[in-house]
């Protein structure tokens, strides 16, 4: 008996009620109308396309930046990439891994500078780390409408000159991991497989990191940062790589999601999306100061399921549209509960 | 005791922190006009003594003390320092606690100021009264003028010397009418020699016109100069209160250091030999807030264990910061003929150098982290140990298995308490932390060690061990050991030579063996009269 409540203490009460809610959820959207294998195809889906946002927050959790408020930056380089990548006119596959491989120059050399200012102002990371993911969020909406592409499908179709806001990836890789292997359970629900499975493989490189030397000193420069300066690490290195590393990992979720999506969202579309991965590695059980792969994918999924199913039974059950107030409230909601419970640091 | 013209008198005061003593059974009286001189060790308990009397929330939030403080005879109990300063106390600290941007009188009058009213005080109340400057720059000179010297009314504390900071310090206290006692803590560390003379001459002023002074200074020799009776506290207990007559420092410093039983030594210098020169460190300064070093040379033979004292605060801590590169400093290190480069941790500890640092919890633990990453980790980061090589050595995993043995290792012959080698570290008790950090720096291998403070906050039993450890690890291994310690009985007992800093030099280097007075003389920055003893700075 004590085993389990030791086990159930381990894995924390907020966990387990959030994930007794979203069961009943479950249970009860037959009864609104909402279709069970739908949602749960929604789920895994949203879970996929999320994840690698979510576990683009663990680098710099572990080596002491806080919670990367600053992932737009990342999904900056992912859009370039994405953008060149059209332009050269790759398609299907070669597309896809020809964005992340456009996106990944952009990705370090973003993340590097954004290193060097998170080093000068240590203590204030996260505050300093939204700004500067707004800023750059809104610097590119100029520069969006005046770099230089010219491929018809991304350009507005009147003036012939800026990009669009949403520009369709149909004819290039939209679905190119979602479909692969896919198994169909219902004639209306599917499950990704090769998205499941692309994020498994990051989780997995992820997970060796860590195993690694660099990333075992990375871990101790988070733990205790004069601890690893008397060891002879460099901590300002240790968190520019995790920086880097991160703003990367926010690169690829971007094209992750874009391919499931179907399109790709320029302007203001990168703003809000570091919050839902703050809000999901948080719910995971994260503290600001240490997240685990475990972290990453209970929080994912438990926050995709909240923000899936939670609009669509209200809805149903209210017979009204809510769904968008509903998501942010959820979202935001789940932020602020996260953040008043994250765990301090021993001193 | 209990003298009918007492001004203060403590008596039977003790006080304790969670179990650990810090005082007992204190007693002495003050007269008015009495200048008296505290002293005692780092740890003696002039603070907690000082604190009590001054009604600091740490002593009631800690179970309050045993005992009496009398003012005029009547029993006081401070709920807070404003209460004792309505009684009449006035305390000047080791930190100023001025405001730079204000003027001397300006810090002088603070929150006491000279008012005249203004037409707003009829609408809003007594808060929109105005400043009376001229009252105030005359109240703030004639307190300046009781204590017999002179300073700029109007200059703005940033600009003065630390000397004048000082006195507008002294000055703002017996500004309050009624201070009638007045306490100053180490009041001549910052100074200079000449300003300091000026200042033992104005509190000479202060004491003519009645007022009490309690006098603490690790300054022996100001002590003499200036107490008409000196208490020295040791361990928490008044080992001597006597009238200041024909007392030589040397007397007040043994008191002052104490324990005259003759020290455990288990190993006899005869026994040992040594090497050659391994270390030489040559006009070393170190940049260490609180500890800071200015110029030291000594060198340390191989195989030798080498002692380095001294107070709080003289710098002893920043000889090995220093060198580890873990704070700015210069000057010329050399190991084993080679340049050590300042300024670079990982270069230093490339060199076969490794230390365990003074601030345990703070650089030497990884609090949240298991023990294996604690004792394996700068072994793994700087000799690439415990780890496995993939790829070619591209890539280069944690060795967990290797962790795992050497963890299991250090156990053993330490005799680390815990539930298992993943617990975390936080969870152990102090001295089992000090054994962990010992570990890591054993984990190295080392030719040379640094070992600060090692017995710092850890009971008795692990104290033994910890010293009986590095005493066997010495025999062992040959490996050099540099140990800096603020406890003089532990330098005695296991060093082959003993350094004194005193002010951020090198006071003198001494044998275990020597006269304990001797060592106390230096640690108050007096050359001991019988020199037989000392052996030059530099050997």
């Amino acid at each position: 008996m004590s085993s389990i409540k030791q086990y159930l203490a381990d894995f924390g009460w907020p966990r387990i009620i959030i994930f007794f809610f979203l069961l009943s959820l479950f249970v009860a959207a037959p009864f609104f109308g909402v279709r069970l294998d739908n949602s749960l195809a929604d789920v895994l889906n949203r879970f996929g396309q999320n994840g690698i946002f979510v576990l683009a927050m663990v680098p710099m959790i572990q080596s002491g930046c806080g919670l990367n408020f600053g992932l737009s930056l990342g999904i900056i380089a992912g859009l370039i990439g994405a953008l060149l990548s059209i332009q050269a006119g790759l398609v299907g596959a070669l597309g896809f891994a020809g964005a992340i491989a456009m996106a990944a120059p952009f990705a370090v050399l973003f993340g590097w500078a954004y290193g060097r200012i998170l080093n000068k102002v240590k203590g204030e990371e996260m505050t300093i780390a939204m700004y500067v993911g707004f800023a750059s969020v809104m610097f590119m909406c100029i520069m969006w409408i005046i770099l230089p592409f010219d491929s018809p499908t991304m350009i507005w179709g009147y003036g012939g000159k800026g990009l669009r806001t949403t520009i369709s990836l149909e004819s290039f890789y939209k679905r190119v991991l979602n479909d692969f292997l896919a198994i169909r359970m219902t004639p209306s629900a599917i499950i990704p497989t090769g998205e499941l499975l692309f994020f498994s493989l990051c989780i997995y490189l992820m997970w060796s990191f860590l195993r690694t030397k660099t990333g075992t000193a990375m871990t101790a420069v988070g733990s205790n940062p004069d601890f690893a300066r008397a060891s002879g690490v460099s901590t300002d290195r240790m968190r520019t790589l995790s920086v880097i590393i991160s703003t990367f990992l926010g690169a690829v979720g971007i094209l992750v999601y874009q391919q499931s999506y179907g399109f790709l969202q320029l302007y203001t579309a990168p703003l809000q999306m570091p919050f839902a991965a703050v809000a999901a590695i948080l719910i995971g059980g994260a503290s600001v100061n240490k997240g685990s792969m475990l972290n990453v994918v209970v929080g994912t999924f438990l926050f995709q399921g909240l923000l899936t199913m939670t609009p669509s039974v209200i809805n149903s059950a209210l017979q009204t549209d809510m769904s968008e107030v509903i998501r942010l409230i959820v979202s935001n909601g789940i932020i602020i509960y996260a953040l008043t419970r994250k765990l301090k640091v021993t001193k | 005791m209990g003298q009918e013209d007492a001004l203060l008198s403590i008596e039977h005061l003790s006080k304790e922190y969670y179990g650990n003593i810090v005082l007992r059974d204190v007693s002495f009286d003050l007269k008015a006009g009495e200048i008296l001189g505290l002293v005692g060790e780092n740890g003696a308990g002039k603070t907690t003594l000082m604190s009590v009397l001054f009604g600091m929330t740490v002593i009631s939030e800690t179970g309050g003390y045993k005992g009496s403080v009398r003012i005029d005879g009547e029993e006081a109990k401070f709920g807070s320092p404003f209460d004792a300063l309505d009684a009449g106390l006035g305390m000047v600290h080791q930190e100023f606690s001025l405001i730079p941007g204000f003027s001397t009188m300006e810090n002088i009058v603070l929150n006491r100021e000279t008012m005249k009213a203004s037409l707003l005080n009829d609408v809003f109340g007594d808060r929109m009264s105005l400043l009376d400057r001229a009252a105030m720059r005359q109240r703030a000179a004639s307190a300046i003028s009781k204590l017999g010297v002179t300073l700029d009314t109007d200059m703005l504390v940033a600009d003065m010397p630390v000397g004048h900071k000082e006195f507008t310090e002294i000055a703002r206290e017996i500004n309050r009418e009624k201070t009638r006692l007045l306490i100053l803590d180490e009041p001549t560390a910052v100074l200079t020699e000449s300003e300091a003379k000026i200042l033992l001459k104005a509190l000479r002023n202060l004491a003519g016109q009645g007022i009490a002074i309690i006098f603490i200074s690790h300054r022996l020799q100001e002590i003499v100069e200036i107490a008409d009776r000196i208490v020295v506290l040791r361990d928490g207990t008044v080992v001597k209160d006597t009238v200041n007559e024909s007392l030589s420092i040397k007397d007040i410093a043994s008191w002052m250091v104490g324990r005259s039983v003759s020290v455990d030594r288990k190993q006899d210098g005869a026994g040992r030999s040594f090497g050659e020169d391994i270390l030489q460190v040559d006009g070393l300064w170190v940049d260490m807030p609180g500890e800071p070093v200015c110029d030291v040379s000594f060198s340390v033979r191989s195989g030798e264990i080498f002692g380095i004292g001294g107070l709080a605060g003289q710098g002893k801590v920043g000889i090995p910061n220093g060198i580890m590169g873990l704070f700015p400093a210069g000057g010329s290190v050399r190991y084993r003929k080679k340049e050590v480069p300042l300024n670079s941790p990982r270069a230093v500890l490339e060199m076969g150098i490794a230390s365990v640092s003074e601030d345990r919890r703070g650089v030497g633990l990884l609090l949240d982290e298991s023990l294996e990453w604690n004792i394996a980790f700068t072994a793994m980061q700087i000799q690439e140990k415990y780890l496995k090589f993939r790829l070619g050595g591209l890539i280069k995993y944690r060795d967990e298995a290797g962790m795992r043995a050497l963890t299991a290792e250090y156990i053993d012959l330490l005799d680390i308490k815990c539930t298992s080698p993943k617990q975390k570290v936080k969870q152990l008790s102090g001295g089992n932390q000090q054994k962990i950090c010992l570990a890591k720096a054993f984990a190295m291998k080392p030719d040379l060690l640094f070992v600060s403070e090692p017995t710092r906050g850890i009971d008795v039993g692990a104290k033994k061990l910890v010293l009986d450890t590095l005493r066997r690890y010495n025999a062992e291994n040959g490996t050099t050991i540099v140990m800096i310690s603020s406890e003089l009985d532990e330098l005695r007992s296991i060093c082959d030579r003993v350094a004194i800093v005193n002010e951020g030099r090198i006071a003198g280097i001494l044998q275990p063996s020597a006269d304990v007075a001797d060592f106390g003389l230096m640690m108050s920055g007096v050359a001991p009269e019988s020199s037989d003893a000392q052996e030059t700075a530099h050997v």
